[in-house]
């Protein structure tokens, strides 16, 4: 079960000296500056600062959405460098899962469709719909199947959204704000399934301003003005 | 990444938003069906003139008097009116061409007047057609009643008629004409024989069941008409007919003068009037993709607001692992169908609206229109699917999923 904790595993995301800046007119604007994290396999991570912190920023360059301005990024133990929009998106159906606080499902559509959505592009929607079937079922959502979002309550819907990061085994799942837009019991439901992922081994990142949430990782890291402020393991 | 999961859930989207489906694609309904309605009028006007023109006989070479064709190959018509007044073929041109031999087959002489028909139920005003036996065959004219002229009533002289049909109704009604006798021109002449009706003589072409046949002999003797309106000629065989036109002119230039006569080939009025149909079937066609034409925009801006009203979904597609291809694909499957679905109601509805004005107007819906309209709508909604198609591939997958 619990593998990761004492043992040093492999390293699934490495940042060194990440910079991320946007050229406003004659000014430049640093979002981020010197980070360097890396993540192994087996951790739950908290990644905390208020809004304006950089901490979207940074969950974007992990997660493959955007680049680096200078730095660079591991992936997998492999470099990503200069991607283009097809091999990024590529590499984020393989090895990145994402739970947004908005849940971000898909209208109209079966929870079952939604779970099977990434499927669709790395080209397996039919021999994973099996697998897909028992996320919904692990999670409790047996009944729910052909369900579709406008049926489902907040917490039934982010459960489908969890079982979407899930249905490729990526490497790192992120977690944006997973709870901010459900009420308390929902909320802990969500971060007990969390907390049972990542002891079934899953690699979890969890972005968050929310001090209180950020107490289920085992370790969290501080972001404030684009810099790492703490960065502690329990 | 399969199709026929994007085709599938192209239907859901489109299904999704019903009203504003249908009201896209009714620009392409509307244009498919206008393609589809005026290339069948034009095809039926094309094939209704071809049969016209197979009634009135085939390798048929025809002798005028003056110069009705101007050097650019057009009709003359002021010259053809003043010709035939003045016409100089004679009976003795007719039996210098049936001289000829191959290629020149039947010659049919034929000298067209007015003519007033009378008995004494009423009177008719008509043409009379004055020829000899071989114009039945030619002409594909057939008698319902008693026969045609034949050989004898030409040798001699005899006061004979064949009458149209028309003729037939209006001063016989009910009645059998055979034996009968009308007067023409205050000549009396004795019915024998009735000619089968032929065309309502619309599209400003002769009234031929209002005509009356006669003996061209007896035109002569009795009517005091001797020269030729035309003289028909029939050619052995299609590939014979440039040969015969040769042979005839050379024939008749050593009688008459060049101007005093022309040798016409149905055929090119044929290909004329097809090359003149073919250019107004485009031309309409034309007309009618206008409106396909702004039907594809119509559906280019419907894409467009699906594509801003769907930002997120295509940011959240992204991040899950959609390249920019895949949106792309997804989009012009949803424009595609959108505009096959209007293509497919648009022939359908065009194929019935042919049908229905069938009756009225030999129009026909060609398989070939059907395909044209079928694969340009589809090309359609694939070509001004393309702008919105590739705005939403090009949406960076943050912004996209930021955007409320």
């Amino acid at each position: 079960m619990s593998t990761s904790k004492n043992k040093i595993s492999q390293p699934v995301l490495e940042l060194s000296h990440i910079t991320k800046s946007y050229e406003l007119g004659d000014q430049t604007l640093e979002i981020l500056r010197d980070i360097s994290i890396t993540i192994r396999a087996g951790e739950l991570v908290a990644i905390v600062g208020p809004s304006g912190s950089g901490k979207s920023t940074l969950m974007h360059i992990m997660g493959i959405l955007d680049q680096q301005t200078t730095g660079t990024v591991k992936l997998a133990g492999k470099e990503v460098v200069n991607l283009s929009e097809t091999e990024a998106a590529v590499l984020r159906n393989k090895y990145i899962g994402f739970i947004f606080q908005q849940f971000n499902l898909l209208p109209r559509t079966s929870a079952l469709e939604n779970v099977l959505l990434p499927t669709i592009y790395s080209g397996n929607a039919i021999e994973k719909t099996p697998y897909a079937t028992k996320l919904l079922n692990d999670l409790g959502l047996g009944d729910r199947l052909q369900n579709a979002p406008n049926q489902l309550s907040g917490g039934q819907q982010q459960r489908v959204a969890i079982a979407r990061a899930l249905v490729n085994d990526p490497a790192v799942i992120f977690a944006d704000e997973p709870t901010g837009n459900l009420d308390s019991k929902s909320g802990h439901e969500v971060v007990e399934i969390l907390k049972q992922l990542n002891k079934d081994g899953r690699t979890i990142v969890i972005v968050t301003h929310d001090l209180e949430l950020a107490k289920v990782a085992n370790r969290t890291i501080k972001i404030f003005d684009g810099k790492i402020v703490s960065d502690q393991t329990k | 990444m399969k199709i026929s999961i994007l085709a599938r859930s192209a239907f859901t989207s489109i299904l999704r938003n019903k009203t504003r489906s249908f009201l896209t694609t009714l620009g392409v309904i509307i244009g498919v069906l206008s393609v589809i309605l005026l290339t069948s009028i034009g095809n039926g006007l094309t094939v209704f003139i071809e049969e016209q023109f197979q009634n009135l006989g085939s390798n048929l070479l025809i002798v005028s008097p003056g110069e009705i064709v101007n050097e650019e190959g057009g009709f003359n018509q002021e010259e053809a009116a003043l010709a035939l007044a003045t016409s100089k073929l004679s009976q003795s041109d007719v039996t210098a061409i049936k001289r000829i031999g191959y290629p020149v087959g039947d010659v049919v002489p034929l000298i067209q007047g007015s003519a007033e028909v009378r008995n004494e139920r009423g009177k008719r005003r008509s043409i009379s057609i004055a020829t000899t036996k071989e114009y039945s065959p030619m002409r594909n004219t057939k008698v319902v009643v008693g026969r045609f002229l034949t050989d004898s009533d030409v040798t001699g002289n005899r006061k004979v008629v064949v009458i149209g049909n028309k003729i037939a109704e209006k001063l016989f009604a009910g009645l059998d004409p055979l034996g009968q006798s009308v007067t023409i021109n205050r000549v009396r002449f004795e019915i024998i024989g009735v000619i089968e009706k032929k065309s309502d003589g619309g599209f400003g072409g002769p009234d031929f069941d209002s005509a009356v046949y006669i003996p061209v002999s007896t035109a002569r003797s009795a009517l005091g008409q001797d020269k030729m309106t035309n003289i028909l000629v029939q050619a052995a065989s299609k590939k014979d007919i440039p040969l015969a036109i040769d042979k005839i002119k050379s024939t008749l230039e050593k009688r008459l003068n060049k101007e005093d006569f022309s040798v016409t080939d149905q055929s090119d009025i044929l290909k004329t009037i097809q090359t003149i149909l073919g250019t107004l079937t485009v031309g309409l066609a034309g007309i009618a993709a206008i409106s396909l034409f702004v039907g594809g925009i119509g559906i280019m801006n419907i894409m467009l607001v699906a594509v801003s009203e769907r930002t997120k979904e295509i940011g959240l597609r992204k991040a899950l692992g959609a390249t920019p291809n895949n949106i792309m694909i997804q989009f012009l499957i949803e424009s595609a169908v959108l505009s096959t679905l209007g293509g497919i109601v648009g022939i359908i509805l065009g194929v019935l609206g042919a049908m229905a004005i069938h009756p009225f107007f030999p129009a026909t819906a060609s398989l070939n229109s059907i395909l044209l309209a079928f694969g340009v709508s589809l090309a359609t909604g694939i070509v001004f699917g393309v702008f919105p198609a590739r705005k939403a591939a090009k949406l960076s997958p943050i912004e996209a999923l930021r955007y409320e």
